[in-house]
């Protein structure tokens, strides 16, 4: 018998989301774990990068390609700039980008996916077919395609902003708004399909019934119900935009010099690499080690939202 | 009419109107550059007159639609018009037509696909299989997270590991090693043989030496498709071997070897194949970055070069030929499981 004073009634009480995360977070797997640790070092010298970074993003400190040292850690580059700062600085550019391209696609292609299940009409026929024919292609091609047209050009003649920008500043604006059209058609088939695999269902349509507003029936009927695969979906789609802005990036279309970048770092500094030295390695392993980190993450959620809810 | 038939020639006609409207999206994102295409070429200190004779030149001063249809029938039998690069009115004799450009570097590219095909269909098959039927165990494991960090790694990691594996042996990783560990791991990497770190073909490089050079590229590209390749057999295979007749043929006490080729294989070869040709799919985003990497000269580091120097007619037929074979492999991949799919070729 327990002396404590239990309230009778309630037969179990309902633990909040912080509890509810913690105890998802302790039963985590190992991957899982080291996914997240992964994830955490990242953000963090993303966001501390100036604190971190012993020298600047553009700093020349001593003579091109020289090798690690105590005082430069992954060595110098091709003009002599100390990669280890670079590296960081890139976590912020190439991650923040990414994380930027990532965001306007989703609620791009969310926002428009989900209004095309809940009225399926001709807007749904229209935005699918155009979507099955841009799926059809590789984003890589595609997107090699339009850099070539530089879009954001035409916006700015559109609104006027002539100088408003640099070019470097035009380049960063090309690739996301690049970008985000092409991934947001992703995310749009996506989001289409998991919320009319929703809106069919009976509660949705005693919800319809009983006279509630489109705004009703899309926040608090079908939002909650599509959240998790969506948000597995953006970390699978930040790791692929991610990869495809390094690709772009290696390629020597994407991120442009001086702006520290993972991918234009590995492109920089290939030539050591046929010298048998592995600092170009650096910045690419960075990338691989993230995407790993995410994926490890992802499947560890995509488990966990898909099965049975122990706390129901 | 059969139904497979009938599916299949659906499939095909769906596969067609795709191909239409990326030629149409492709085409007309020329259109969408402000203030058009001679003043990006030529620059914005332009006079009005060269940049008429540019666009007299290059037919830009017609209409869009006619242009289209131009470009189209001309891209049906091969034939992209002319280069930018060198373009601008004044000397015939400078115009390059983009099919000699693109002709060889076709080949290059369908050669370097070819090999890695070659390499990559049987490895990926024999590790589906093996990690299927050892499902769980050790080797499964260990090929799965060995995949899974391929997947998830840039193609040009992938590429420039192999470039320092390769030119790392002839002088023992001095460069990556402490000091004193290059003999020590000497007779470890001698087998590796002295592979070229660059891809340098041309027009007359004999047919093996062009396959030694393209050998690093080959591996980079089987290793990225092998890892894809191999997770789908293998869930393929899974998948069929929950099947009753395998658990009958067992129980029958047929010895497992027999249960796979016999009963498990040949209802297998129809996911399998599909596969295949999803994943060959997959080499034109590969292609692109590995032929940078090693400087080989094939298609994809053509259409890098061609969007670096804004060369629109180049890039716009290396896009279509990319798309066109994108859209082909997977047509053939839905193809195959269409007639293979027992349901549609015995209708009631």
């Amino acid at each position: 018998m327990t002396t404590e004073n239990v309230d009778i009634r309630s037969v179990r009480t309902r633990r909040s989301f912080m509890q509810n995360a913690w105890r998802a977070l302790k039963s985590a797997p190992p991957s899982a774990i080291f996914g997240m640790t992964v994830i955490a070092v990242y953000v963090l010298c993303a966001i501390f990068a100036p604190l971190i970074a012993p020298y600047g993003e553009a700093e020349v400190v001593g003579k091109a390609y020289a090798p690690a040292s105590a005082q430069n850690w992954f060595g110098l580059d091709q003009i002599g700039r100390d990669v280890f700062s670079r590296v960081l600085y890139g976590a912020r550019n190439t991650m923040g980008i990414a994380f930027l391209t990532v965001c306007i696609s989703f609620t791009l292609g969310g926002l428009l996916g989900i209004y095309a299940a809940v009225t399926r009409g001709i807007l749904d026929q229209v935005l699918s077919r155009i979507v099955d024919v841009f799926m059809s292609i590789p984003v890589l091609i595609f997107a090699l395609m339009l850099l070539a047209m530089r879009p954001f050009d035409a916006v700015e003649n559109w609104f006027g902003l002539h100088g408003t920008f640099s070019q470097g500043v035009k380049t960063i604006l090309n690739l996301i708004f690049i970008l985000a059209v092409l991934d947001s058609t992703r995310v749009f088939r996506l989001a289409r399909n998991t919320a009319l695999s929703v809106a069919v269902q009976d509660f949705v349509e005693a919800a319809r019934l009983r006279g509630e507003g489109l705004r009703w029936v899309v926040l608090r009927e079908i939002v909650p119900n599509i959240l998790p695969p969506l948000i597995a979906e953006f970390g699978l789609r930040f790791s692929f935009v991610f990869l495809t802005i390094a690709a772009l990036s290696f390629l020597g279309v994407g991120i442009q010099p001086p702006t520290a970048d993972w991918g234009s770092m590995v492109a920089e500094s290939k030539t050591l690499i046929t010298f048998g030295r592995p600092q170009p390695l650096i910045p690419a392993a960075a990338i691989a080690l993230l995407t790993v980190a995410v994926n490890f993450v992802v499947d560890w959620f995509l488990h966990k939202t898909s099965g049975l809810r122990d706390d129901k | 009419m059969h139904p497979v038939i009938r599916t299949v020639l659906q499939r095909l006609g769906l596969g067609l109107l795709t191909l239409f409207a990326v030629s149409v999206i492709i085409f007309s994102s020329l259109e969408l550059l402000p203030g058009g295409f001679a003043e990006a070429i030529l620059g914005q200190g332009a006079t009005p007159e060269t940049v008429a004779a540019f666009n007299k030149s290059l037919g830009l001063d017609r209409p869009p639609v006619t242009r289209y249809v131009e470009w189209l029938g001309g891209a049906v039998q091969g034939d992209f018009g002319k280069s930018f690069a060198g373009a601008g009115g004044w000397r015939e004799e400078n115009v390059r037509f983009v099919s000699d450009i693109i002709g060889p570097r076709f080949y290059n590219t369908f050669f370097l696909a070819a090999l890695t095909a070659l390499i990559a269909v049987p490895i990926a098959i024999a590790l589906g299989l093996f990690a299927a039927l050892y499902r769980n165990g050790w080797f499964d494991r260990i090929i799965n997270s060995v995949t899974l960090t391929t997947i998830a790694s840039p193609e040009f990691f992938v590429a420039y590991v192999l470039v320092l594996i390769a030119v790392g042996n002839k002088n023992g990783f001095a460069a990556v090693l402490p000091d004193g560990w290059g003999p020590m791991v000497k007779p470890f990497v001698s087998w590796i043989p002295d592979l070229p770190p660059l891809a340098t073909v041309s027009k007359g490089t004999p047919f093996w030496e062009h396959v030694w050079k393209a050998i690093l590229p080959a591996i980079t590209l089987t290793l990225v498709i092998v890892a894809h390749m191999m997770r789908m057999t293998r869930a393929s295979i899974i998948s069929l071997l929950a099947n009753p007749y395998i658990e009958m043929a067992k129980l029958k006490g047929l010895s497992p070897r027999q249960v796979i080729v016999r009963h498990a294989l040949p209802n297998a070869w129809a996911p399998i194949a599909t596969v295949i040709a999803f994943n060959l799919a997959y080499l034109v985003v590969g292609v692109v970055v590995v032929e940078v990497v090693f400087t080989y000269p094939g298609i994809g580091q053509l259409m890098v070069d061609s969007v670096g120097s804004r060369d629109m007619p180049v890039a716009q037929a290396c896009a279509l030929i990319f798309a066109a074979t994108y859209i082909l492999l997977n047509l053939v991949a839905d193809i195959i499981a269409i007639v293979t799919n027992p349901r549609l070729l015995h209708p009631k």
